[in-house]
């Protein structure tokens, strides 16, 4: 029987490994995503879960020993957040390139300097062009939901790439709540599809694998990327509906539509801070605002059609943005933008940059966020960039 | 010593590789594979390596290898070892054959916390004094007094050792190695594969257009560095350290050839003057003192 605990993001995601019975585990330890590990190395040791687990000196070996024993068959396994993951940047683009399903949960976290161990989306997003899909959870169930759906999605034999789950530090890493922990047996039908890899390092088989290539053949393995990252959407939605049919728990597919297909302003976010916009868009709906939000739930492949759809009749579209590209502003906001730029009747598409480095976004921010999109419409004002809690006494 | 009748005929190097004319490390790493193949899982960083195997459509290794990135080597055998004993596979070695850049210097790390570890692997070194691949530029391997495009006027620098690095790490196996003694080398290699644990050969391998010299030389000058004691040949087994081979011979000082015999013949030594010699002479007799001393320590 299903269980309920009441745990952590970081816990959560440790369930997710040893559900997903992984085989491989290669870590190193960065806040706040060090409990992920340090759970799974306890369950390694105990016997809980039959893996290899290596213990490596930095985040770029952690997902190169990944890349090694994923490339040897072995359902493998890592988790980092911020600067770690920048660290390993280099691997990232690997596996994705060798077409290994290796599923990593990024604690997401800023950069320093000024150090800050707090939340921000900037390190996910940097990664967000390297051939991985990339997930947003939005509370602790969809950490571990996630997880075991990655591996399906990432075996499936014509998507074959690695699969990032971002979760918010602090926020989900490191908050208790209620989560439902299904059966081993269900998570094992789930994902009991035989998966046919790219390629697997066999002495009876001798291949070589990333070899120089030259310009002729290059841009075919590269198209080839990008076909399965389109082609990864039907299966990233029949993962989530299969997984909703076994456990009754759904979280949306590519998107995540709260009230949004008929809102007029609608707020496009991404991770934890989805909860608090849901709540604002209850309260403002209370008060006869149209208001709905629009949470991706993936980042990579871009829900261009599926935001189309979702957003077609919405007037304003409010893109909060945790993370920063300097020079431009918000990363969403600008794919968001790109998304309705082909539509005839295009809404006002207007961002915000909120709560970098784990700076509070509350209720009321996102309360005053959805009647700016108001104001916005009624006054008829260009829309463009606001920074939102920016202390600018002190500036 | 295995004689070279009872070397394997069979060949995992195949022909068609795309190797400069006088490669010196492919002679070693036909002698690797022969030593250690078939059942063998090749990893290969960045270097000279990722070219010779052949551009894609094209293969000439006979065994299993992923290629990654620089930095990445030994911990991606890491993964492939534990992989092999997760799946309950003793038969199957993992190579790492990684060049000096990707060793002394970027790759350090990682091999470093292999060896740590105690991972399950033989990683070989073949070390041809620069970064060739990208051109010649100097690495951490590269001699004294050693022209390359980074280091115009000779590098100041005397070369990092690698394999005491690794012998501090209390490995069961490190050895050094020249393509000019094969069977030297490949004596090592089977005796590597014997322990468990992380095991590090470093293969001196000349090469020709880097070290400025003519491409049927190289066996020539990679013996030279040999004899002159510039590249030592030792083992240190479970932390024993061994002379092997001609160098048991060279402790006795007289029986050293002159380093000078070995720079004049390399167009890469040709802006090192006479006391640059003199330094690089003082450098390989203080060398040879602490071989005494820890050949005496046995």
């Amino acid at each position: 029987m299903a269980q309920t605990l009441v745990i952590n993001g970081n816990h959560a995601a440790a369930y997710g490994a040893k559900l997903s019975k992984v085989q491989f585990i290669s870590a190193y330890p960065i806040t706040p995503q060090t409990v992920i590990v340090e759970r799974l190395a306890q369950m390694v040791e105990i016997g809980e879960l039959n893996a290899k687990f290596i213990r490596v000196e930095s985040e770029h070996s952690a997902l190169a020993a990944c890349i090694g024993a994923a490339s040897t068959g072995l359902r493998a396994f890592t988790a980092t957040s911020s600067h770690g993951l920048a660290y390993m940047h280099e691997m990232v683009i690997w596996a994705s390139g060798a077409r290994l399903p290796i599923v990593m949960p990024v604690v997401t976290r800023a950069f320093a300097p000024p150090w800050s161990i707090w939340d921000e989306h900037t390190d996910i997003l940097l990664e967000r062009d390297t051939g991985w899909i990339v997930f947003m959870a939005e509370n602790n169930q969809e950490v571990l939901d996630t997880i075991i759906q990655a591996y399906r999605i990432a075996e499936n034999e014509n998507v074959l790439l690695p699969v990032m789950i971002g979760m918010d530090a602090f926020i989900l890493s490191h908050t208790t709540t209620p989560v439902e922990i299904p059966d081993q047996e269900l998570v094992d039908n789930f994902l009991a599809q035989e998966s046919k890899r790219s390629f697997i390092l066999d002495p009876n088989n001798p291949i070589t694998h990333g070899s120089l290539t030259y310009p002729e053949w290059y841009m075919e393995f590269r198209y080839l990327l990008y076909k399965a990252m389109t082609d990864a959407k039907s299966v990233i939605k029949d993962a989530a509906n299969q997984w909703a049919k076994l456990t009754g728990k759904y979280h949306g597919d590519l998107i995540d539509c709260y009230k949004c297909t008929d809102a007029d302003v609608n707020m496009i976010t991404i991770g934890s801070p989805s909860g608090d916009a849901k709540e604002a868009a209850d309260i403002l709906r209370a008060e006869g605002y149209k208001t709905g939000v629009i949470r991706l739930r993936v980042i990579r492949p871009f829900p261009s059609e599926e935001l189309r759809q979702a957003a077609h009749n919405s007037k304003v579209l409010i893109v909060v943005d945790r993370n920063l590209s300097p020079g431009i502003g918000g990363i969403l906001l600008n794919e968001v933008k790109g998304v309705f730029q082909t539509m005839k009747k295009q809404p006002l598409v207007h961002g915000f940059i909120a709560g970098l480095g784990g700076r509070d976004i509350t209720l009321q921010n996102f309360i005053s966020m959805f009647k700016r999109g108001y104001e916005i419409l009624e006054k008829d004002e260009e829309p463009g960039i606001e920074w939102i809690n920016l202390r600018r006494e002190v500036l | 010593m295995t004689s070279i009748r009872e070397i394997p005929r069979e060949e995992y190097l195949l022909p068609g590789t795309a190797a400069c004319p006088g490669c010196g490390f492919t002679i070693g790493l036909r002698m690797a594979l022969k030593a250690l193949g078939p059942k063998v899982i090749m990893v290969v960083p960045a270097g000279c390596t990722s070219i010779i195997q052949s551009p894609y459509p094209y293969v000439s290794i006979g065994v299993p290898l992923l290629n990654i990135a620089f930095a990445a080597a030994a911990s991606t055998a890491s993964g492939i070892a534990a992989a092999l004993e997760y799946k309950g596979d003793k038969e199957t070695t993992v190579l790492v054959w990684a060049g000096d850049g990707g060793t002394a210097d970027i790759g350090i790390q990682a091999l470093s916390g292999a060896a740590e570890r105690g991972d399950d692997f033989i990683y070989v070194c073949y070390d041809n004094e620069a970064y060739m691949n990208t051109g010649i530029q100097r690495s951490g391997a590269t001699p004294f007094g050693a022209w390359t495009t980074t280091t115009w006027t000779g590098k100041r620098e005397f070369k990092k050792d690698v394999p005491m690095i690794m012998a501090a790490h209390r490995i069961p196996y490190v050895a050094t190695a020249s393509i000019a003694y094969p069977i030297d080398f490949y004596d090592k290699l089977k005796k590597a594969k014997t322990y468990r644990g992380l095991k590090y050969l470093h293969l001196h391998a000349p090469c020709p257009p880097g070290w400025k010299i003519p491409t049927d030389k190289t066996v020539e000058i990679a013996k030279l560095a040999v004899e002159t004691g510039l590249w030592p040949l030792y083992e240190i087994e479970n932390g024993e350290f061994r002379l092997t081979g001609i160098s048991k011979m060279l402790l006795d000082k007289k029986r050293r050839k002159p380093v000078e015999q070995y720079i004049k013949v390399q167009g890469r030594f040709s802006s090192m003057t006479d006391d640059d010699i003199k330094i690089l002479q003082k450098w390989v007799d203080e060398q040879w003192e602490t071989y005494a001393q820890l050949a005496k320590t046995k």
